[in-house]
């Protein structure tokens, strides 16, 4: 048989086929995929905007006949296409603090876990330092001195998880300059920008990918936490975090404003860490 | 004037535990065209000699003396004035050729990469010489190997790949260091016997670090016995083999296993252990396992001195024991 009648698979490649094993995974990955669209498209197909109040149906359960899927609110705002317009907003911190700090994170590690030596501990120490900032003092300061802004949030949120995400790609790094393929790109006269790009970034991958989906949610809830203590986005937009914390006020008499908005994040986190779940077996070598 | 001419190099390695001694004083000359072969024990300092030519040692190494290659000293170069020589003057073909190739990368984008970051090219032309040192290294079917990843490729397979890296820019001097201890004999024989036909092909001279005299006999044309991280004997192929002088070097041909030995005789080891390079001793550090010692060995270390024209020892005592 000839070699080229064989489609060559990338180690990638291989990694996504055995990801696909796990039925699970794959579901909550749909999942996933699913509430992206439905958060951008549904608004389209309502009637309601996010802020529009309708005087008829103020704290009024689901109900089909009027078009409140959800129900309303206090104001008589609608709870379906406050939900979405929340899950945009959740899903948008999730994603950007995650690429923010996956960014930053592999970057920094990566080039401290490589070079080495003074450089290595000045840039742990900013680590460590930026570590022992109080979040929520960082977060209020933030406030305090721009106001509150959705940008912000993003802000606050990427400069705590990219230190993690530092420190565990620059300890794979450490172990990764070691192995002969390294010293192998050294001696045939590669510069340190491309070792790290080259060769050492890619064999992140697997770790930088698991870890991201852990980050997402991580994001989330701390968007949550902020909003929470009404740090976060501000009326008459909303959040999964801000809906959450409405409906909370309002479960005795109004429980659907609790119950959807905590339905559509509970689902996403959950799908988000299945995900990683899946991703790590699938990376993991001994589960061949 | 050789291609390298290493003088009085010593290399040392900072531990916790102390100073690492793994090279001390060694003097070596690799002459154009010419094949050298270093033998000795694993610990012998032989890689690490070869690594510090290169500026490849660990950050906790230094190494100091003379490297002179075409007439250019190599010690203290900064590193990218370094990297204009690796790969592209001197090339190094390791030991372990699955592990020597990025997981990652397609063999194809790592090939070029050896020849981009050297030579500026249009695009064709980088796949044409790719596909051309592949076929140098007699891989079956080359351009279909382009796309394939490393772990598509047998230990022999990844070897050539290796070694059509190394090449791809053309260079003096190879260093192929243990290049066939991670292969099974039979490709053992096929990488020796490649190597020595791409050394015609490309008029390579190429240093040969390895732990078996039977593979550095395959290839060289002057052999250097090291031994604690000094040069123990240095001389052609045949003052080596047929007239060693030195005792460790005899030791070492002692323990080569002989088909003409008689069924149940056991094979031959040379006793003891070899030296830490920790804690040298002051005088030879062959002392220890040496059967023909005498006193002047564990006061001076012994330098080299000549046997005949192109034959040296370090030993104190004259003539064969």
């Amino acid at each position: 048989m000839s070699i080229q009648t064989r489609i060559s698979l990338s180690p990638g490649a291989t990694i996504w086929l055995r990801f696909t094993r796990n039925r699970v995974a794959v579901f909550c990955l749909g999942v996933l995929v699913a509430m992206f669209i439905v958060t951008i498209v549904a608004p389209w197909f309502s009637p309601y905007t996010y802020d529009q109040i309708d005087a008829n149906y103020m704290h009024a359960g689901p109900d089909l006949e009027t078009g409140h899927l959800f129900g309303t609110d206090l104001l008589g705002r609608d709870l379906f296409v406050r939900t979405m317009h929340g899950g945009r907003i959740s899903l948008m911190v999730g994603l950007v603090a995650t690429f923010v700090s996956l960014f930053i994170g592999v970057l920094w590690g990566s080039i401290a876990g490589y070079i080495g030596g003074n450089l290595d501990h000045f840039m742990m120490r900013v680590v460590d330092v930026l570590y022992a900032l109080p979040f929520v003092f960082f977060a209020i300061l933030l406030m305090v001195f721009f106001g509150r802004n959705i940008i912000l949030i993003f802000v606050a949120i990427g400069a705590v998880n990219w230190l993690d995400m530092a420190r565990i790609v620059r300890g794979q790094t450490l172990s990764l300059k070691e192995r002969p393929f390294i010293e192998a790109a050294r001696a045939l006269g590669l510069s340190n920008r491309r070792i790290i790009f080259g060769h050492i970034v890619p064999n992140l991958f697997g770790v930088v990918v698991v870890y991201s989906t852990l980050i997402v949610p991580q994001a989330i809830l701390l968007e949550s936490f902020l909003s929470f203590l009404g740090l976060g986005v501000s009326e008459p937009m909303a959040s999964w975090g801000t809906l959450v914390n409405d409906g909370r006020n309002e479960m005795e008499i109004a429980p659907w404003l609790l119950f959807y908005p905590s339905m559509f994040l509970a689902a996403t986190l959950f799908c988000f860490l299945y995900v990683g779940d899946g991703l790590r077996d699938a990376l993991d070598p001994r589960s061949r | 004037m050789p291609l390298l001419e290493v003088t009085d190099l010593n290399v040392r390695f900072e531990t916790t535990q102390g100073e690492v001694h793994a090279a001390t004083d060694v003097c070596l000359t690799v002459e154009r065209g010419q094949t050298l072969g270093i033998v000795g024990e694993s610990g012998s300092g032989k890689t690490q000699t070869m690594m510090s030519v290169l500026g490849l040692l660990a950050a906790n190494g230094r190494a100091w003396g003379s490297v002179r290659f075409d007439d250019k000293e190599l010690l203290g170069l900064d590193e990218d004035e370094l990297n204009e020589i690796r790969g592209r003057r001197i090339s190094v073909v390791f030991q372990d050729p699955m592990a020597s190739l990025n997981p990652y990368r397609t063999i194809g984008s790592q090939l070029s990469e050896a020849l981009t970051v050297h030579e500026e090219l249009p695009g064709g032309t980088v796949r044409r010489r790719c596909v051309d040192i592949l076929k140098a290294v007699r891989l079956s079917e080359p351009s279909a190997r382009l796309g394939m990843y490393p772990h598509e490729l047998s230990g022999g397979m990844c070897q050539r790949v290796m070694i059509a890296m190394a090449l791809i820019c053309r260079p003096d001097l190879l260093i192929a260091d243990e290049p066939t201890s991670a292969l099974d004999v039979t490709i053992q024989a096929e990488i020796l016997a490649l190597l020595a036909e791409l050394k015609d092909i490309f008029d390579l001279s190429i240093v040969l670090v390895s732990h078996d005299l039977g593979v550095v006999a395959e290839l060289s044309d002057h052999v250097l016995v090291m031994y604690g991280g000094q040069v123990m004997e240095y001389g052609t192929l045949t003052d080596i083999y047929k007239r060693a002088q030195h005792p460790y070097t005899l030791g070492l041909l002692d323990s080569l296993p002989r088909t003409t030995a008689a069924a149940g005789e056991a094979l031959r080891a040379i006793p003891g252990d070899p030296p830490d390079l920790i804690h040298l001793p002051v005088g030879c550090p062959f002392l220890s396992r040496c059967p023909h010692r005498i006193g002047e060995c564990e006061k001076t270390r012994p330098g080299l001195k000549w046997v005949e024209q192109e034959h040296l020892k370090a030993c104190h005592l004259d003539g064969r024991p």
